[in-house]
């Protein structure tokens, strides 16, 4: 797909392993946050973008390399997806914070057992 | 073209939840008349899904639409749910002042994911269907939003399901690359080579699945939830979606994943027993009624689980019938929970329930043969749903999880017969209100019955259910 150019000798080719390893860290990265975050459930949300835009990255470069659109819709209708559910998320968000003046991850706890 | 009188009923619920959505925005104190419209527009779309071939085999749109028995008999299915948590929902809403329009639009935006998502047969179509269906389903856990536990419920439900949503798109992306398309049908017929990708993306589409119907060890969001949400909402969680996620994990399981069985049946197996166990000893220790049925509906969701690992159609059918009678068996029992009120508040904890039958025999009665059926003690429904259930995993000769199965069964009975001690030997309690809505009154009878009268003539829902045959 992305071949060097005659010039320069020292690029290297980028194929689909290189895209996949790269969703894949972003993905981990993601997931990661989700559990590890302590503080803030904002930086939850951020995780959850995170994941998302793995998925998308992981998509259009399977789209290009097998040639087929549909990998590339896909991801305009996650794109639109993750739009709405950040927007619900922040508005649960904002009704949480009015009730319990805090939005430290540690604090949520009135539910357990 | 597209024959669109097929997904009619999708077309009109989407038209009548915009169509209440733009009535209630203009006309003021509109929430009775929308109410009321749309459990009738739930109940039309039943008669629209009847009025097409209920037993035609038809893909549409390109194929990532199909239209068969399954998705029929689950659709309805599905709406006659809906339409029950909408009827019972009016006093318990007017009571803690919940009584909106937004309340049954997005029970029925839900409700419109959950069909798209019933008749998926392509991962985009499917996704969309998820989506459409949990993201009112975050709102109606946070829909008490004065109520701290609300809003807590509804904010871990968000995250825990977005974060299951990820994973699951994640395997999509990955079986998507390595089958080179979305469509289930084309996905099944390459998935004969054995590639890593497909193994990894058809165990993180699992995972996503076993998220949205709270099998073990992805259960955790399920006790706090029901436990936090609003009593109706909580019986809206406990019952639809359960439906409209189990006919997707067995389309998942026996359309694009059918070749790769040996790859998933362990997994499911796990899933499984793991439920089960946990769902039968975590529950012992619950004090409050809604956190109690959620640790015993994951555990009945392990049951239908063992009835899907076997791979015979005998296998789904089993599980299709028990996850009507747990359906029936859940609304009876929420039906009782809203009947515990005493000066407009409602309660919902073991305690409450103590001495319930001196000052309340029906009430009580009714309670009775539930938690017997939920416990599975014959001749009641939950007995026969449990035994077609061991019945067909027995034919595939796998032992160990039958008599996992039955030993849970034992001490989830112990549960329900702690709430039955407590309703019939322990001191009585101040009487509660009598003055229920008949609607309420009419599904608790309804539902005793049908798990009562169960077994003079179970044949009809055998017959009906027999001619779904995916595999």
């Amino acid at each position: 797909m992305f071949k060097p150019t005659k010039g320069s000798k020292l690029m290297i080719e980028i194929g689909l392993g290189h895209y996949l390893t790269l969703g894949a860290i972003i993905f981990t990265i993601g997931v990661v946050g989700i559990f590890l975050n302590r503080k803030n459930i904002i930086v939850i949300l951020m995780s959850i973008e995170l994941i998302l835009l793995a998925v998308n990255i992981n998509l259009v470069s399977f789209s290009i390399f097998i040639n087929d659109l549909s990998g590339q819709i896909f991801t305009l209708f996650i794109l639109t997806v993750a739009a709405a559910e950040a927007a619900i998320g922040l508005a649960i968000i904002v009704v949480y914070y009015r009730n319990s003046t805090s939005i430290e991850v540690e604090k949520i706890d009135s539910l357990k057992g | 073209m597209v024959n669109l009188n097929l997904i009619f009923p999708e077309i009109f619920i989407s038209l009548s939840t915009m169509f209440l959505l733009i009535l209630g925005a203009f006309k003021k104190n509109s929430s009775k008349i929308i109410h009321n419209l749309s459990i009738i527009s739930l109940l039309l779309i039943v008669i629209l899904i009847f009025n097409n071939q209920f037993e035609s085999n038809i893909f549409l749109f390109s194929n990532s639409y199909v239209i068969d028995y399954l998705s029929s008999f689950m659709k309805v299915i599905t709406l006659i749910g809906g339409a029950f948590v909408l009827i019972i929902s009016t006093r318990y809403l007017k009571v803690y002042e919940l009584f909106k329009i937004e309340y049954s639009i997005l029970i029925l935006c839900s409700i419109l994911g959950m069909m798209v998502m019933i008749s998926s047969n392509d991962l985009m179509v499917f996704y969309m269907g998820l989506e459409l269906q949990s993201l009112p389903l975050y709102v109606l856990a946070s829909f008490n939003r004065d109520n701290l536990k609300s809003s807590e419920a509804g904010l871990k439900y968000f995250v825990l399901s977005a974060l299951s949503s990820g994973l699951l798109l994640y395997g999509c992306s990955l079986i998507y690359g390595f089958s080179g398309s979305t469509n289930f049908n084309i996905i099944a017929e390459s998935l004969s080579n054995n590639e890593y990708g497909l193994t990894f993306g058809l165990v993180f589409i699992l995972v996503g699945l076993a998220f949205k119907i709270s099998a073990v060890p992805f259960h955790m969001w399920a006790p706090d939830v029901y436990e936090g949400s609003p009593t109706t909402v909580t019986l809206f969680f406990a019952i639809v979606p359960k439906v409209a996620a189990l006919t997707v994990f067995i389309r998942f399981l026996y359309v694009p994943f059918l070749n790769m069985i040996d790859q998933w049946q362990s997994i499911v197996i796990f899933l499984s027993i793991a439920s089960i166990i946990f769902g039968a000893i975590a529950a012992i220790g619950q004090n409050n009624l809604k956190r109690l049925i959620a640790y015993s509906s994951i555990s009945h969701i392990g049951f239908a689980l063992a009835g899907l690992c076997v791979g015979t159609n005998d296998g789904i059918q089993s599980s299709i019938i028990y996850i009507l009678i747990y359906l029936v068996m859940n609304l009876g029992f929420f039906c009782c929970i809203l009947m515990l009120k005493r000066n407009n508040q409602y309660f919902e904890n073991i305690t409450d329930l103590s001495g319930l039958s001196k000052n309340h025999p029906l009430i009580s009665l009714s309670l009775l043969i539930i938690l017997f059926s939920l416990a599975g003690i014959p001749p009641l429904a939950g007995f026969f749903a449990k035994f077609y259930i061991f019945k067909s995993v027995i034919d595939q000769s796998m032992y160990f999880l039958a008599i996992i199965g039955l030993l849970s069964t034992v001490i989830a009975a112990f549960y329900y017969l702690r709430i039955i001690k407590i309703i019939y030997f322990d001191e009585e309690k101040e009487k509660y209100d009598d003055d229920h809505s008949i609607f309420l009154k009419i599904s608790l009878t309804l539902s005793t019955l049908l798990l009562f009268l169960y077994f003079i003539y179970p044949n009809k829902l055998l017959e009906i259910v027999s001619k779904i045959n995916i595999i």
